[in-house]
């Protein structure tokens, strides 16, 4: 990763000591933050949501957001000092020398503008000098460099005529158009299947070494940056808390908050199961006096706690904030979590699904499915986006009634919508929501939320309360959470209040559908661990829906591949993950990011052309994915 | 340069710290603005006036106390009307009617229209589109027009004027809360009472409708003003509740010639009827306000 063979001799962005604070009471969101990047090199800026990396990123821009002000420090781009310029100065820099890729480019382009006009207005907006013909040539130029067709018929198009991946290309494109020299990037894979991600990675890597631009990727997941980056910076509660080439960061990470997220990234091979990390980061405001990290790390000292520490040198260009680094981290013991192996055996069937196809208004996205989940087992249902995973998850559910086919829950056979269901089937099988966001009714207090299921079922409110406060001690919450709302609650903790909800009623089978998909690693480790523990101790049986093929090796007995609406495979997990016999099981599996391996650099090959076929809405499918 | 503008938003967005932030009512919130304070100040003075006036006329309501359009009429404050009474007793006893049918009419109009917005979101596809269809028939139908062909085939009675003027409010009220609850309908928690089998009532009314009370709190009070101004229009016409019963927008019409001469039995019901619905406003406004503010604070 760092042998590119760029000799650096020059610095094309340089931050020092970046104080970012909030609102009358100063409070830092971001301090102390230096960094150097080189033409053509990436580094990768990790850390949680709230981390203050975005707020990083936007600096870079010259950019506070609103009730945000950058108290001190120096933005230099080039020999522009961002941070100086007026605001006449700074709009055209933006764009022009630095340049940003956002996080959903479905919001960042203009819905109502052909794709074409976009691209122009960018050039048109900073005087890139020339008249329409050049601009149109740069157009093309730069739709040919994010490997994007540059025809008229394809710039004539509107955002929703393109994939999520090609609207992504799309932003991009635009953030290359005036060859800036610094580029900013905020998760811009974010929303994408691994395949598509794994290409727009590959495009970003190629542009920025080809044209010599500095790039700060700015991420929360450590194996996407694995596969990108030269250098890593991570950071924690507003500060750099590690910061050194990619390789060292990933083989000998030093600060135990780095440890923690690479043991919170699912392996691909191997015995490792995923460990989460308890409690959250200190807010601005109530950060501790000494180390932010002490209160969640396990070889805090007396010292951690009394000072922060200062900027360790461990090696060259490796720097690490830490009294104790290269301590090691409670890691969970594999053989007591990871699913046995004993897959094959078959058990009596808790859910069973025979021919199940389902359909859009006519259009058929789920064909013949076959699927069975045995008693205690927990079964993973994995494919990309609109491979139909989550519409037979929502059939199962009874949120979905344009099914057909069978669906026995037990012996007894399903009815199509969740409303002709008996009560009491209604309660033997429960549904876990993707988006935790959406998930609980923010007008709602927790309590009244999780208990809904009881008060269905019947039961008293005195019963149903305790009942409840049981069940968020079970999900490592406490009994207090029962009178707060969900937005005083962090992702991570709303999902578990949602997991609380599925299982008060002691149901049979569980359905998660894609649960940890919108939580950063370490919340989602967190919660893998949770339901892990939970099937275990409750004799679940589940029906685990992911797109994310290595995170299944942590929590299924057997592996479900989808794709175009049918199973392509099924097998025990290990043998999935470790011999996958379909074609498109392989694809999946070198497309999918990965740390701890040898061959970082090159996993991805070129494989755009299906990327570029054109993802017409025929069938405006509702998918839920993100 | 709205590219860049429109990234920088969406990055601002997700970097949001997420703390855990006091739960604050939209009413709280409201209560925050001046515009807000201002308005219930006057709503407060108005409606005092309306309600408690009553106790405090020196005269009664059809007393003859002078001789006609005189502003100096002794022992009055404000002078006769046209027919000799007191213009200081019949403003204080005046308000009551306006802003009882005001209120109840628009209470009427919010709960129907509010239920149908709510059923239309809920259940789209046709069922959406009779009603919504229907709405905007009502809504083709200039107000006034209909409130006076209601009034003079039905006759001038309190509960005709209340419930055509809730009438004309269905639409509107209707067609915001639809808006509001499509956003809501999507979410995973109607979902998750749909999996649970909650019945529709539940969903409509626990779960939904929570939701959408800020923006309806916000119509609401926009209603209560177009209720005034309406009643008060049909009162200037002629068409109000009882032929020379104190009420401000009878007396705007009874004591317009003489604005010259004896203006106070014009200005003063002029003065309430624009004050009250300046001060409904105003709380509409701040309401709004804090609702976009309260809302804004969320991840979707």
């Amino acid at each position: 990763m760092t042998m590119t063979g760029v000799v650096r001799t020059s610095t094309a962005l340089a931050i020092e000591d970046l104080r970012i604070v909030v609102g009358r009471s100063g409070e830092d969101i971001v301090d102390e933050v230096s960094l150097t990047i080189a033409p053509g090199e990436v580094l990768g800026l990790v850390g949680e949501s709230g981390s203050g990396k975005t707020t990083v990123g936007l600096a870079v821009l010259g950019h506070a957001r609103k009730g945000a002000t950058i108290a001190s420090g120096r933005v230099q781009i080039g020999d522009v000092p961002m941070l100086e310029l007026p605001l006449s100065q700074l709009r055209l820099a933006r764009g022009r020398l630095v340049s940003y890729v956002p996080q959903d480019p479905g919001t960042a382009l203009n819905p109502a503008m052909r794709i074409g006009t976009q691209l122009r207005e960018v050039l048109e907006a900073h005087d890139f000098g020339g008249y329409e013909d050049v601009h149109r040539k740069r157009v093309t130029e730069v739709m040919a460099e994010v490997l994007l067709p540059g025809t008229p018929q394809f710039l004539r198009r509107y955002p929703h005529q393109l994939s999520g991946g090609q609207q992504q290309r799309v932003g991009l494109a635009m953030a290359f158009a005036c060859r800036p020299s610094v580029i900013v990037l905020d998760e811009p894979t974010t929303g994408l299947d691994v395949s598509t991600q794994a290409h727009v990675l590959q495009t970003i890597r190629q542009l920025c070494r080809n044209h010599g631009v500095a790039a700060l990727y700015v991420t929360h997941d450590l194996a996407v940056v694995a596969t990108l980056v030269d250098r890593v910076a991570v950071m924690y509660a507003g500060r750099i808390v590690e910061h050194g080439p990619a390789t060292t960061m990933f083989d000998e990470p030093a600060h135990p908050y780095t440890r923690h997220l690479i043991a919170a990234v699912p392996a691909m091979s191997g015995e490792r199961a995923i460990t989460g990390l308890a409690g959250r980061a200190p807010s601005p405001g109530h950060r501790p006096i000494g180390c932010a990290f002490a209160p969640r790390c396990s070889a805090a000292t007396e010292e951690c706690r009394a000072s922060f520490p200062r900027i360790d040198v461990l090696a060259d260009g490796h720097t690490v904030r830490c009294y104790h680094p290269m301590a090691a981290i409670q890691q969970r013991d594999h053989t007591a979590t990871a699913p046995t192996a004993a897959a094959d055996v078959p058990r009596d069937a808790a859910l069973t699904l025979r021919r199940v196809s389902a359909s859009y208004t006519g259009d058929t996205v789920v064909h013949d499915v076959d699927l069975h989940v045995g008693r205690g087992e927990c079964v993973a249902l994995v494919g990309e986006s609109g491979s139909g995973k989550t519409t037979v998850s929502r059939s199962v559910g009874g949120l979905h009634q344009e099914w057909t086919g069978e669906i026995h829950l037990g012996t007894t056979v399903l009815a199509r919508a969740a409303r002709d269901r008996p009560v009491e089937q209604r309660l033997r099988i429960q549904y876990v929501f993707q988006n935790p966001y959406s998930s609980l009714n923010p007008r709602r207090p927790i309590g009244e939320s999780v208990a809904r299921p009881l008060v269905v079922g019947g039961m008293a409110a005195g019963d149903a309360r305790r009942a409840v406060a049981d069940m968020l001690e079970r999900v490592s919450l406490t009994a207090d959470y029962a009178d707060r709302y969900p937005d005083q609650l962090s992702g991570g903790e709303r999902q578990r209040v949602a997991i609380a909800r599925a299982l008060v009623s002691k149901p049979e089978v569980l359905v998660c559908d894609e649960v940890t998909s919108a939580l950063d690693v370490l919340v989602q480790a967190a919660i893998v661990e949770l339901l892990a523990e939970l099937q275990r101790e409750l004799g679940l049986s589940m029906l685990f829906v992911t797109h994310n093929l290595p995170l299944v090796r942590s929590i299924a007995d057997r592996t479900a591949v989808m794709a175009d609406g049918r199973i392509l495979e099924v097998g025990a997990t290990e043998r999935v993950l470790s011999e996958p016999e379909h074609e498109y099981t392989k694809r999946l599996l070198a497309d999918t990011p990965r740390i701890n391996e040898t061959q970082l650099v090159e996993v991805v090959e070129e494989r755009i052309d299906d990327d570029v076929a054109l993802h017409l809405p025929a069938v405006a499918v509702p998918e839920l994915d993100v | 340069m709205s590219v860049i503008e429109a990234g920088l938003q969406a990055g601002l967005d997700s970097g949001r710290i997420d703390q855990p932030r006091r739960h604050r009512g939209v009413l709280v919130a409201a209560l925050g603005l001046w515009r807000t304070r201002i308005g219930l100040l006057l709503v407060a003075v108005l409606v005092g006036i309306a309600v408690l006036g009553p106790l405090f006329a020196p005269y009664g309501g059809t007393e003859f106390v002078g001789p006609p359009f005189n502003a100096d009429a002794p022992g009055t404050v404000f002078g006769t009307d046209k027919l000799g009474q007191d213009v200081w007793s019949r403003f204080l006893l005046g308000g009551r009617t306006i802003l009882l049918l005001a209120v109840v009419s628009t209470l009427i109009g919010l709960a129907v229209g509010a239920a149908i917005g709510l059923v239309a979101a809920y259940n789209r596809g046709r069922l959406d589109n009779v009603l919504m269809r229907t709405m905007d028939v009502v809504f083709a139908f200039p107000n006034l027009l209909l409130a006076l062909v209601a009034v003079t085939t039905l006759g001038r009675r309190s509960w005709v004027i209340v419930l055509i003027v809730a009438f004309t409010a269905v639409p509107r009220v209707a067609r915001i809360t639809r808006g509001a609850a499509l956003g809501v309908v999507e979410r995973d928690f109607v979902g998750a009472a749909e999996a649970l089998g909650e019945s529709r009532t539940h969903i409509l009314g626990r779960e939904i409708l929570p939701n959408v009370a800020g923006p309806l709190l916000v119509e609401a009070n926009l209603r209560l003003t177009y209720s005034i101004a309406l009643i008060g229009a049909l009162g200037f016409l002629g068409f109000g509740v009882g032929l020379n019963q104190p009420d401000w927008a009878q007396m705007i019409n009874e004591n317009r010639p003489a604005l010259s001469t004896a203006p106070w039995g014009t200005l003063l019901p002029i003065f309430a009827i624009a004050l009250l619905t300046v001060g409904v406003g105003l709380v509409a406004d701040g309401l709004g306000r804090a609702v976009a503010g309260v809302d804004r604070g969320r991840p979707a």
